[in-house]
């Protein structure tokens, strides 16, 4: 099966006639005002988070609502950064968390993904059907026996409840790159299998070369996972020290709600938001391609 | 087929299968491992979890179906099951609604179309944290984005998060604007319908309703059903944005049954309670799956390769 892109086939409508009928013409306008009302909709989320967070106290409670601030202060980024010790969350989200869980998602779910897609061994297919039907399980099935574990094995309060597990690969990113790697001709390990490569070989020197355009997409989509993940660690660290950006910024909105809330709690929490918020754009914005293609792979199975 | 599998079964490998079978293995066991580690173990302690009263500070104890029963005079269990059903019934085809509206306005012949498909894309990636902290100040009761903007006219101001009636359609707003990935799926299925069909429609004389209607739907139905199986999987499981935005409130109108099984686990320290729940909530996907498959064969229209 081949990777589906979504920008190579063109656009569907079809030019029947030379001559655009007054409905046509109006069909064209409205379905412009729908993308254009529905944009603006989508983004004034986004807006109202960024100018919030070069507010001051004066513009924020206040009718009707600032959309421009003037004065914007800027300087709120780094004012709300210093807050709560965000660089320590910073590092312990990235650090602890997210690249550790990244090499091992990435690691494993290649091998896996290999074993499942271009070796043969009786089983294979029962095996890649049962790692995709434990995509549908609910996590709540496995949360508090695998928290008991995790506590008779003291791993609560650190991080090895996240980053342990991704070493033994995740079924949707080896569906992904088992997709990915099936698109590789079998000539070129037949070649190297002459040649006297065993398949791990043939692993490390044909086929992940030849797959790091999808190895990275995988890489991304666990960074972001972690990144953006607030359920885990919200369930196994507890401790101040130890947290993760998510829990960090849950604490700053819940002290906002509390009595004698202290000034530009609004606004600092927005700079905060819209901090880390920024590593998903960029990487959004130079990815987009290969994350569009990487998500709408897991759609064709259907 | 079951010949060819009896044959299989026992074989006399020659030692190039043998090797394959061995290595193949070796090369799936990450996988192999983790599964038993992360998913069968946990799933079978659970069931075992769920027949107990177990609160980690004392050995669990055996109490049979004790906690199953109790659910049948639990009323906050009815409540919340009440709830999710609520949230499950109308969130998935919205959301698959909004989502394929999307895709189809996207796979027409517009300007800018991947700065829109981006713009619609982005929500669903971003942190869910930054999603609740954004869209509790916007929809904030006094000044946020949209009711200080009532409050400048002087028109009544929405309780989206403060009223039990309102808050449950605002966290399906929410939803509908985080549908990003059932977007991308949908376009990609949209542009893999062959445009023969509709070039025959339209020298046929149909209509782009009748195009609409009688090829785009059809031809994305099997994704229609994967994307519906995959929110109503996730919709029984919705937790993050309403424990961020209303935690469960107000007036428990948004206790839904993840937060409540949450609660039992690691507030309350049930773990045989919250065991028999996930069961519980384990049983019920797999009956709406299953249902949902079953129904499938009177809407979906597979083509033949």
């Amino acid at each position: 099966m081949a990777v589906k892109t979504a920008d190579t086939s063109p656009p569907l409508t079809i030019r029947h006639t030379r001559h655009v009928s007054l409905s046509d013409r109006m069909g064209t306008i409205g379905r412009y005002a729908l993308l254009f009302l529905l944009a603006v909709t989508f983004l004034v989320p986004f807006y109202w988070m960024i100018t919030s967070a070069m507010k001051d106290d004066s513009q924020v409670y206040v009718v009707p609502p600032v959309w421009i601030p003037n004065p914007a202060y800027v300087g709120n980024f780094i004012s709300a950064w210093q807050v709560q010790n965000f660089n320590l969350y910073a590092f312990n989200t990235v650090f602890k968390y997210a690249i550790p869980a990244t090499i091992g998602t990435v690691l494993s779910s290649a091998l896996v993904a290999y074993s499942f897609a271009r070796m043969n061994w009786p089983g294979r297919d029962f095996c890649f059907a049962v790692c995709l039907a434990t995509m549908m399980i609910p996590f709540q099935v496995r949360l508090v026996p695998l928290f008991i574990i995790f506590k008779e094995l003291g791993w609560i309060n650190t991080y090895l409840p996240l980053v342990v597990p991704a070493f033994f690969a995740n079924a949707f990113f080896i569906f992904m790159l088992r997709q990915f790697f099936r698109t590789i001709p079998m000539e070129l390990s037949e070649a190297a299998k002459i040649d006297g490569a065993n398949e791990i070989t043939i692993l490390l020197r044909v086929i992940l070369p030849l797959a790091k355009p999808a190895l990275t997409v995988v890489a991304l989509f666990a960074f972001m996972d972690a990144w953006n993940d607030y359920l885990g660690p919200l369930i196994y660290i507890n401790n101040e020290p130890e947290w993760t950006l998510a829990l960090a910024i849950q604490r700053m909105g819940r002290a906002m709600a509390e009595v004698g809330a202290k000034s530009n709690a609004y606004p600092y929490l927005m700079a905060v938001s819209t901090i880390v918020t920024m590593p998903i754009l960029l990487i959004f914005f130079f990815a987009q391609r290969a994350f569009i293609e990487g998500i709408s792979l897991s759609g064709l199975k259907g | 087929m079951a010949a060819v599998a009896t044959i299989r079964r026992r074989p006399q490998l020659s030692r190039a299968q043998r090797r394959e079978f061995f290595f193949g293995v070796l090369f799936a066991s990450p996988w192999l491992i983790g599964f038993f580690l992360w998913t069968v173990f946990p799933i079978l302690s659970s069931l075992y979890f769920s027949f107990t009263r177990y609160d980690l500070l004392q050995p669990p104890v055996f109490i049979g179906l004790t906690n199953y029963t109790n659910l049948a005079t639990d009323n906050d269990f009815f409540l919340v099951v009440w709830n999710t059903l609520w949230w499950v019934v109308l969130s998935s085809p919205l959301g698959v609604g909004s989502a394929f509206l999307m895709a189809v306005l996207l796979n027409t012949r517009i300007f800018a179309r991947s700065a829109f498909r981006a713009i619609f894309f982005f929500p669903s990636i971003v942190p869910i944290i930054v999603v609740s902290s954004v869209w509790a100040f916007v929809l904030n009761i006094q000044f946020g984005a949209i009711n200080a903007t009532l409050r400048a006219f002087e028109l009544p101001t929405i309780p989206f998060l403060s009223s039990p009636d309102v808050v449950k359609p605002t966290l399906l707003m929410i939803h509908m604007w985080m549908q990003g990935g059932a977007m991308v799926i949908f376009l990609a299925t949209l542009q893999d319908v062959p445009r023969e069909l509709y070039e025959a429609a339209t020298i046929d004389g149909g209509g782009s309703w009748a195009r609409f209607w009688n090829i785009t739907l059809p031809m994305c139905s099997p994704v229609i059903l994967f994307n519906m199986v995959m929110a109503f999987i996730g919709g029984f499981q919705n937790f993050a944005l309403p424990w961020l935005l209303t935690q469960g409130g107000p007036n428990r109108a948004t206790e839904f049954f993840a937060l409540f099984l949450y609660r039992n686990a690691f507030q309350y320290l049930r773990m045989g309670k919250a065991s028999a729940l996930a069961w519980v909530l384990f049983i019920v996907i797999v009956i709406f799956t299953v249902t949902l498959f079953r129904s499938s064969a009177r809407w979906v229209y597979y083509r033949s390769e």
